[in-house]
């Protein structure tokens, strides 16, 4: 093959290689474009129907028959008490079981079971963990329909985001960081509570967030075990005037959250309950994006020292 | 290869014809051990990854405020015969060890039953193949060795802190930021904090795995100065891939091959005039 046919052959080549490359970024950025406008729509369109709703009264007032007079005070403080629940749950269980599969579990068939079943159980419907806390927590338990039983079926929920981020978290330290410590005498839990966690805590609290955030939009679970639609009045406070001056009878009152008063909102008739449902909505969403923002942030605090 | 300075000779390298019993593969180790005595007693060590025999019958007196040098080709087992000392393997299942390796001159077993890992990692520093400071402070990773072993003064630990990192040559190049990130400093430095993390403890042994494959020739020859420097009060092992550096640095050169020992021996002799086909080929450079 003569050199100049062989040059002009690999230039055709490289311009068709170079074409696809560049067809290919011009894609993923329509996609990408095309996705942050979804949310940007969703989120105008909540905006403008909703956001006229939003003030001292909407948060401060308890729900109502007439629609102007209506706010979400039971349901953000409800949403807030599950949320406290919910992370009081699936934090120190998900931490603790990442480490556990991660630095302390011996890797066998064994292991690997429960690994592919925490992996299923990311992916199991919000409806069955519902199905499961009215059946256990309501029933069996005697939790009742209360924001204890509640805030467990979302920690159940979320349980396995918190495992794997934990173990992502902790896979990304490198194993010369672990033998160093070990090298000096540590034990394996002197080596996760003096290395292991503090190095990790970027990514745990990311994931952390995040399982957050898928919970505290989720209704189905607490619809399942009966949370009210329509409630006027607060749980009993947690802090009291007299000893034992701390109670947690408010684990146990009925409640509601925001996205179900959302969807009682919804499902009523008239134009002024959908704003009140776009201004709940909105709520849920800048919530949501707060804390996903949080995570981000978090993220880039706890890791700016950590370099390997 | 005859290093540029020459190391003080314990004994006269003369062939010894035959074979000693406690090393049968180290023909003056019997007459080394009438001079230095052994710190570490490397007895018929196998070691199994698995059903893969990974060290073969491995025997090795180490001597004691010396250098020993494990040098052999890839996958000879050299590192793994280091990581074997301080119990490394029990961080990773299916791991087996088969022998002895005796702490002179208490001769405690540090494979015997009953012996924990961890006891024995307080004993045997190690310096890694690539600087591994904990992102903590320069100060931090001193003191933690120390901090394991139940020291909590900040007085005590200031003391030791500084007299690690004197005798790791680090200590004027880094005072005035203790508490500054360890990963700010250059490669060759963080090594040497690592040298000073695995010495401010007092180990009995310094355990080196090719400690300055990562390092600039600079860095290398500082480090190399170091271990020269620190084998006054300790024993070292260091595994390097660099004959030049075990002949500069060491006194003591085990030759290894496809994980059997080959040949143990004061360093200039095993350099100039190695007993075994094997380690002439390797040592000038026919095969590795």
């Amino acid at each position: 093959m003569l050199p100049e046919r062989f040059l002009e052959q690999q230039r055709g080549r490289a311009l068709r290689r170079k074409a696809v490359d560049r067809w290919f970024g011009r894609l993923g950025l329509l996609l990408t474009l095309g996705t942050l406008a979804v949310l940007g729509v969703l989120l105008l369109n909540l905006a403008a129907n909703g956001l006229f709703r939003i003030d001292w009264h909407f948060l401060t007032s308890f729900p109502s028959r007439r629609a102007a007079e209506a706010g979400v005070l039971s349901a953000w403080v409800g949403t807030a008490l599950l949320m406290l629940v919910t992370a009081s749950l699936a934090i120190p269980l998900g931490v603790a079981a990442g480490i556990y599969l991660e630095e302390y579990a011996p890797k066998n068939k064994w292991t690997d079971f429960v690994e592919i079943n925490i992996a299923n159980l990311a992916g199991v419907p919000s409806i069955l963990y519902g199905l499961m806390a009215l059946g256990l927590f309501v029933y069996k338990f005697r939790f009742g329909q209360s924001i204890l039983a509640g805030g467990m079926a979302l920690g159940c929920l979320v349980l396995p985001i918190v495992i794997v981020s934990t173990r992502e978290a902790l896979r990304t330290i490198p194993a010369m960081i672990r033998e160093a410590a070990f090298a000096l005498g540590a034990t394996r839990w002197q080596a996760v509570w003096h290395h292991l966690l503090p190095y990790s805590t970027g990514g745990i609290a990311t994931g952390v967030i995040l399982a957050m955030s898928r919970a505290i939009g989720e209704s189905s679970p607490l619809i399942t075990i009966g949370a009210l639609t329509f409630i006027a009045f607060l749980p009993p406070p947690a802090i009291l005037n007299h000893a034992p001056f701390v109670s947690f009878s408010w684990l146990f009152s009925p409640f509601t959250a925001l996205p179900i008063q959302m969807f009682n909102w919804v499902s009523r008739p008239g134009e002024e309950f959908q704003a009140n449902a776009a201004a709940a909505g909105l709520l849920l969403m800048v919530i949501t994006l707060g804390m996903n923002g949080a995570a981000i942030l978090l993220r880039r605090h706890a890791q700016r020292n950590i370099k390997w | 290869m005859v290093s540029a300075e020459p190391q003080p000779v314990p004994i006269e390298p003369r062939p010894v014809p035959e074979v000693s019993s406690v090393s049968r593969m180290s023909p003056d180790a019997t007459e080394e051990k009438k001079v230095v005595p052994t710190k570490v007693q490397i007895q018929n060590l196998s070691f199994f990854y698995g059903s893969h025999q990974v060290l073969r019958n491995v025997s090795i007196d180490v001597p004691k405020d010396q250098v020993t040098a494990l040098i052999g080709p890839s996958g000879c087992g050299k590192t793994t015969l280091l990581r074997c000392l301080n119990r490394m393997h029990d961080l990773y299942p299916g791991n087996r060890y088969e022998g002895s390796v005796k702490l002179q001159p208490e001769g405690t077993d540090i494979l015997g039953p009953g012996m924990d890992p961890i006891q024995v990692r307080m004993r045997f520093g190690m310096v890694f193949q690539k600087p591994n400071p904990f992102p903590k402070s320069i100060y931090e990773n001193v003191a933690y060795g120390l901090r394991l072993q139940g020291m909590s003064q900040r007085r005590d630990l200031d003391e030791r802190v500084e007299k690690a990192l004197r005798e790791a040559a680090l200590w004027d190049e880094v005072k005035s930021r203790l508490h500054g990130l360890a990963h700010n400093l250059s490669g060759g430095q963080q090594q040497r904090l690592c040298i000073a993390r695995a010495i401010a403890t007092d180990p009995d042994v310094v355990l080196f795995d090719e400690p300055t494959s990562a390092l600039d020739p600079i860095a290398t020859s500082k480090i190399e100065e170091l271990i020269v420097e620190i084998r006054k009060r300790v024993t070292v092992i260091i595994v390097t891939h660099n004959l030049q550096q075990a002949g500069r640095i060491s006194d003591m050169t085990a030759f290894m091959y496809l994980g059997e020992l080959i040949e143990f021996g004061e360093t200039n002799r095993v350099f100039t005039n190695p007993a075994k086909p094997q380690t002439e080929d390797y040592i000038s450079g026919r095969f590795g």
